[in-house]
């Protein structure tokens, strides 16, 4: 059995951009070819599924890298060329998306940040999920999840480093929790594996990125775009804090509709561990993490607020992705024989009990 | 006033946080009335506040459900040192 936390495989292209850039990481790190300038024909970034592989393939040098791709290919000169040109469209679309925020003071920050986070009006997917979400719903929510949650935590890590002082010692305390606090069983990513072994799913890093739409990987794209940016460092913890400001509730929810679904504690034990766990965190992003820095930097405070309302945003656009297919009587994700119906492709070592949904 | 010109104050701390639970730090335990240990799970607990929570004594984040409001404005306390 390959490493589970080792490099994910090559994703298959999904438009000329994308494919240029994974034939070319196959081989050696070379110059890509100077031709013709480099063209995404989708009208949205947000749901260019050409345009999100593609940054997609270009972040994930930062995090552990691709099977058979060298990693020198990280700081490729003309790699990371064709990723500032992704980034910009991606940038000035979630933007847009975003929408502008009322300016405020720095001491008005937590505030504002309550305002965004209370206002939301979206679809929610949890309460979906736990009134009459099926068992195949279920686990088609917990394949898009799995891109972010196998890796959890570990973009906004990226702002560690960029922080001093007080921000800096809350960005850490919060990501300890994440990662266990010292204890590799207690690790988010580690709760989310053991949830996805429980229901089948292939839960080794990256196992099913070819399964989801440009929307899922966009909104991992932004946590990678804040993270690898220093100059978003605002949004980065603006994005976290609304991360964990928007996480207790629908994770009671999701956890309650995994129950309903027949699953055990193991199981439903990722989703039971953020209800308390985020409760905590949402207080320290936003009164240690974001105060603390616009404390230090005021000019920062309008980029939090970005940060913050992306996710909201995006969020807003993956629910309606999923509930959408749902109401449609369709699959969310690009292709579901792949991923749903080849459920033996890892023997766990841990006895799985079985997860059958109720009769009724 | 860096945090470093504020030395740790005792072996734990329990800072109100606004319209929130009470976040405790440091070294200690959560005991139960009957004696026994309730298992923290991590270093930095939430105790819920408006006293709705389905975890108590954790904080659930089921404050912000029902619009909990506490006017909390510590007295900053003068340093000896």
């Amino acid at each position: 059995m390959s490493d589970p936390y080792g490099r994910a495989a090559l994703p298959e292209p999904r438009g000329p951009v994308s494919a240029m850039l994974r034939e070319a990481l196959r081989r050696a790190p070379h110059d890509l070819p100077a031709g013709p300038p480099v063209d995404f024909t989708g009208t949205d970034p947000l749901t260019d599924e050409d345009l999100q592989l593609t940054l997609f393939l270009c972040y994930e040098l930062h995090y552990r890298g691709w099977q058979g791709v060298e990693d020198a290919w990280e700081w490729q000169p003309s790699l990371l060329a064709v990723r500032a040109i992704a980034e910009r469209r991606f940038e000035e679309a979630i933007r847009r998306l975003a929408g502008s925020q009322p300016t405020v003071s720095p001491d008005d920050l937590p505030a504002a940040l309550h305002r965004l986070t209370t206002d939301d009006e979206g679809p929610s997917l949890g309460e979906f999920l736990r009134r009459r979400g099926t068992l195949p719903q279920f686990r088609e929510f917990l394949v898009h999840r799995s891109v972010y949650h196998l890796r959890e935590a570990d973009p906004h890590s990226w702002g560690i480093p960029r922080l001093g002082g007080p921000p800096k010692a809350a960005l850490v305390e919060i990501q300890m929790d994440e990662y266990g606090n010292g204890q590799p069983h207690r690790m988010h990513a580690e709760l989310f594996r053991t949830t996805i072994d429980r229901l089948g799913l292939d839960s080794r890093y990256g196992a099913h990125l070819d399964a989801v739409p440009a929307i899922t990987l966009a909104t991992n794209n932004a946590m990678s775009l804040f993270g690898l940016h220093r100059r978003l460092r605002g949004a980065l913890v603006g994005h976290l804090a609304a991360f964990e400001m928007t996480s207790s509730l629908p994770n009671r929810r999701y956890g309650d509709a995994l129950r309903r679904l027949g699953g055990d504690a193991a199981a439903t034990r990722f989703f039971d561990e953020h209800v308390e766990a985020d409760a905590v965190h949402e207080q320290i992003a936003v009164h240690d993490l974001c105060a603390g820095l616009v404390r230090q930097e005021p000019a920062l405070t309008a980029d939090v607020l970005f940060g913050a309302a992306t996710v909201l945003a995006l969020d807003d656009l993956f629910a309606r992705h999923l509930l959408g297919a749902w109401a449609a009587g369709r699959s969310s994700l690009r292709s579901t024989a792949s991923e749903l119906v080849h459920l033996s492709a890892v023997v766990s070592s841990v006895p799985r009990a079985p997860v059958t949904a109720r009769s009724s | 006033m860096t945090p470093s010109d504020c030395p740790e104050p005792a072996a734990a701390t329990i800072t109100p946080y606004p319209d929130g639970p009470l976040i405790v730090r440091g070294d200690f335990a959560v005991i139960a009335p009957d004696g026994r240990q309730i298992d923290a799970k991590r270093r930095t607990i939430a105790l819920c506040r408006c006293g709705k929570s389905a975890l108590i004594p954790f904080c659930d984040g089921t404050h912000k459900a029902l619009g909990f409001r506490v006017d909390t404005h510590p007295t900053p306390v003068e340093s000896a040192g």
